[in-house]
């Protein structure tokens, strides 16, 4: 039962965590082509804004499904009998 | 929150409390009221998610409809033009991905409603934790309800799933209408990997994928996000309730106070920012997909 209850909080670490790296990744990659792109095209800033927050909710959408998942394993942990 | 238990049982536990604002107020066909067995339970409604939805959106409705009876072509007052604000946003985006006048007409109104609907729902969250719960627990059991309220419906996953899958149901009806259904078929079977006899099953199982794939990720984006936030909100809430015990500055608990409010007010104010973008996010999405359908491959 221990054993279940230690595997199950690395699985939330692991999780968490790998997604973090994911996402950070992500949108630090979409937001510098944004620096460069309004730096190349001012006139373009907030069509591209638009945009931006829009693919930001794409690039978490993975992220935070896996955040809600090690959050449910953590409290309402379906592995405990 | 210990008198928020009988008195003579002990104080919940963290998880104890936490498990405790994380059930739903569920009850069975015959309104029995019963408890989840197992992940996924159709046997059972979420009780409380359903009337918020239900009382939000008819709210929402009720201050559109109010802002389109009293709407004049003169000097818009500012109820109007917040209004007129909004809906022009939403008309816009619209515009840029569908490209048929006619269904936006449909389209149109219905991206504003699922964005106003969601922002409401969603808007619960930013209530205290215990605000509405402590009241449920006043009058809830002695009314023969179970004592547990969860207010936010867009942090249950039957709500959020819903609601994509009729973005889904809206998308295979504006397949079938512009493409027709012969039109549509071939096109299942034809796109993406080219029209060749032997591609037949790949293309088949590829637009399958597709099809899941945006649905559930578009329901689960939003209910990771509202979930996740209402938990935080909660774990704050705890941080609060160890200080409200222990009033000894030498204990570590006592400053937990602090962490409470800051914690808390930083949460808040980015959850505002998520809680609009999640609506929004969902919105453009709804809106993409619709447009998707109209696009031949």
């Amino acid at each position: 039962m221990e054993n279940v209850l230690g595997f199950v909080a690395l699985a939330c670490g692991l999780i968490v965590g790998l997604g973090a790296i994911g996402a950070s990744i992500g949108i630090a990659l979409m937001g510098g082509k944004f620096l460069e792109a309004s730096a190349r095209q001012p006139e373009l800033m907030n069509e591209l804004q638009t945009k931006m927050f829009i693919l930001a909710g794409l690039i978490d959408a993975a992220f935070l499904i896996g955040v809600a998942i090690a959050l449910l394993f953590a409290f309402a942990n379906p592995f405990v009998l | 929150m210990a008198a928020a238990e009988n008195a003579g049982t002990h104080a919940p536990t963290a998880g104890e409390y936490i498990r405790h604002h994380l059930h739903h107020l569920q009850k069975d066909f015959s309104f029995q009221n019963v408890e989840q067995k197992g992940i996924v339970d159709f046997s059972l409604f979420n009780l409380d998610s359903v009337f918020y939805s239900i009382v939000l959106g008819v709210i929402g409705c009720f201050f559109l409809w109010r802002a389109a009876r009293k709407a004049t072509s003169g000097v818009p007052g500012r109820f109007q033009a917040a209004v007129e604000i909004l809906a022009e946003m939403v008309e816009n985006q619209a515009k840029g991905v569908v490209h048929n006048a006619k269904s936006r007409k449909l389209v149109s109104p219905l991206a504003l409603s699922v964005f106003v609907w969601i922002f409401l729902m969603n808007a619960m969250d930013m209530l205290p934790v215990d605000a509405i719960p402590t009241l449920w627990h006043g009058v809830g059991p002695d009314m023969g309800f179970n004592n547990y309220m969860r207010v936010v419906p867009t942090a249950d996953l039957s709500t959020t799933l819903g609601l994509s899958f009729s973005v889904l149901i809206v998308c295979l009806v504006y397949n079938i209408k512009i493409k027709g259904i012969g039109g549509w078929a071939h096109e299942l079977v034809a796109a993406p990997f080219g029209d060749k006899w032997f591609l037949y099953p790949i293309n088949f199982l590829m637009q399958m994928i597709e099809f899941t794939a945006k649905t559930v990720s578009h329901g689960m984006r939003l209910f990771g996000n509202m979930f996740a936030g209402e938990l935080v909100f909660m774990l704050i809430a705890l941080m609060g309730g160890v200080w409200a015990w222990q009033f000894n500055p030498l204990t570590g608990g006592f400053w937990l106070g602090f962490g409470h409010v800051v914690a808390g007010t930083v949460w808040s104010i980015f959850h505002i920012l998520v809680i609009t973008l999640q609506a929004f996010i969902f919105m453009m999405l709804t809106l993409i997909y619709v447009g998707q359908a109209h696009d031949s491959h």
